[in-house]
């Protein structure tokens, strides 16, 4: 069975230099795309990634990152709508690049959908009362 | 069939009114005609939330021992600055205000993450706001200095003051340039990439009385959670403008100026707005109750979203530039299906006005009406009408020699 997720993956400062996620693709047979790439100054990384393949080779690949030192989180996780200042006006809609947004045309709420959410942050500054937020 | 105030006002003192909202009574006046509705419906409700600039509120703080003079003086508030021009103990925030230090826009586009109307959502919220101020010192306010925590439930007055608000329809937002602009309407990508608008349409308080027969000076609305007034027409109030059959404007128009108590209010409906590249504001919510005294004030009431159209003015050139040119009119039951036909472009729309959050409005006051808690009050004075001869002028500059 094939599976494809959105992981955010905290590389710690010892194996920022190493070549780790090309070994996905090679020894793993997974594809990846990289939604996200980030260096801090304290030399820890951080990437976001989506993850595909055979559920198997997955979770070897998974196995692996683990083994290695990587923290791995799903990026579900880390984008987030804050509900109390969420006021469904809307303006997040035409915004996201990934449609991660979409409105109900009946009620006019709007829902998040964070499994459709890349991480690119454009939201966060674009919500009028602030209620996105991302915790890498 | 008319019916006046006090007659409406008795039955809901007897718990016997019959209050719809604005978006109800459309299809009540479809089913039973607009003669039969008019008869059985008393009050129609309605409701908007959106950011709203013009706001502000003054806080009489009381006076400190040895006393202080604040006016003339410097004052702020969690480091937004308060205007002092009034007398020893009183201070005015406005919405808009930024702390001193806050880049602007030197970091483009400036994020603007706090200003005044955060503050007053605060002070709303009840939390502690930092007051801090300098002063000149008097004989009799010997005091220069002061450094506090306020809360709201201390001061002698919290009054909620904004002189232009619940616009009567408004300007739908594009940007034809080839970047992305930072606007009061949002961010606007470039090559006609979105469009947002920012009324509640057929809930919006004016455009469901558009020449203003029931609601004027002293009528008393839900404001920020709490009630409050109409207090006079909001600036820029300009009602002769080009018209629908049905009167309902076609571009901005009326306005009104609302005052209420703000330790009634809460930070539910007045909410700390962030602008990227623009600026800070508040998104206030109203709600504008409306007699059914006619017929025909109940006929204006069952306009709907298809009646009420705007015109998509181009922020990259006609708005701030101040030229007339549109680059088209569409219908809010256009824009609420989510993308429009402009310029041979299907473009993707947005709101900056929380309808949903007009639809609790809407429904909260009519709670408030149906449980005799909220009764209607006669207006004391009209609202500039279209024979008023009130029209929005631009600045005349004189160079100054």
């Amino acid at each position: 069975m094939a599976v494809a997720k959105r992981i955010v993956l905290h590389f710690p400062k010892r194996i920022v230099d190493r070549p780790v996620v090309c070994r996905l693709a090679k020894d793993y047979d997974l594809e990846f795309n990289i939604l996200k790439a980030l260096v801090t100054p304290e030399e820890e990384g951080l990437l976001v990634l989506e993850l595909s393949g055979e559920q198997e080779a997955y979770d070897k690949g998974i196995r692996y990152l683990t083994q290695a030192g990587v923290k791995i989180q799903s990026l579900s996780q880390d984008v987030l709508r804050n509900e109390e200042r969420c006021t469904h006006c809307g303006a997040c809609i035409t915004i996201c690049p990934s449609g991660a947004f979409e409105l109900d045309p009946v009620t006019r709420r709007v829902s998040f959908y964070n499994e459709k959410c890349v991480a690119c942050g454009l939201c966060i500054k674009a919500c009028p009362p602030r209620a996105m937020e991302v915790h890498f | 069939m008319t019916k006046t105030i006090d007659e409406i006002n008795e039955k809901i003192k007897q718990g016997k009114a019959v209050v719809v909202t604005a978006e109800e009574i459309i299809d009540i006046a479809r089913e039973k005609g607009i003669k039969k509705a008019a008869q059985e419906v008393d009050v129609v409700t309605t409701g908007t939330f959106g950011p709203m600039c013009s706001s502000g509120a003054y806080l009489n703080i009381g006076h400190s021992k040895p006393r202080i003079k604040l006016g003339g003086g410097r004052a702020y508030l969690n480091d937004v600055p308060a205007y002092t021009g009034l007398a020893a103990a009183d201070l005015f925030i406005g919405a808009n205000a930024l702390p001193d230090d806050d880049p602007r826009n030197k970091v483009y586009p400036g994020e603007f993450n706090y200003g005044g109307g955060h503050v007053i959502e605060e002070l709303a919220a009840g939390r502690d706001v930092r007051l801090e101020a300098i002063a000149y010192g008097t004989d009799c306010y010997p005091r220069k200095k002061l450094e506090t925590w306020i809360n709201i439930k201390d001061l002698n007055e919290a009054v909620l003051f904004n002189i232009r608000n619940a616009y009567q329809n408004y300007n739908v937002a594009a940007n034809t340039s080839d970047k992305t602009i930072y606007t009061y309407m949002g961010v606007l990508r470039a090559n006609l990439g979105n469009i947002n608008y920012a009324t509640a349409g057929q809930l919006s308080p004016l455009l469901n009385d558009p020449y203003y027969k029931t609601i004027g000076i002293g009528t008393k609305i839900f404001l920020g959670g709490g009630t409050g007034f109409v207090a006079w027409h909001g600036t820029q109030h300009n009602p002769d403008v080009p018209r629908t059959e049905k009167g309902v404007p076609t571009r901005g128009a009326g306005s009104l100026c609302l005052i209420g108590d703000l330790k009634q209010m809460s930070p539910r409906w007045l909410v700390g707005t962030s602008m990227l590249g623009y600026g800070c504001t508040l998104t206030v919510g109203i709600g504008v109750p409306i007699p059914i005294l006619s017929e025909e004030i109940l006929d204006y009431t069952t306009v709907t979203d298809a009646e009420i159209s705007a015109a998509v003015i181009d922020y990259s050139d006609a708005y701030p530039n101040l030229k007339p040119d549109i680059l088209g009119e569409v219908s809010y039951a256009q824009l609420k299906t989510g993308k429009i036909k402009l310029k041979g472009k299907e473009v993707p729309t947005a709101s900056l006005s929380s309808y949903p959050r007009a639809v609790e409005i809407a429904n909260m006051l009519k709670e408030w009406i149906k449980s005799g808690k909220f009764l209607l009050t006669e207006p004391v004075a009209p609202l500039p009408g279209t024979e008023s001869g009130i029209t929005l002028k631009p600045l005349k500059e004189r160079p100054i020699e």
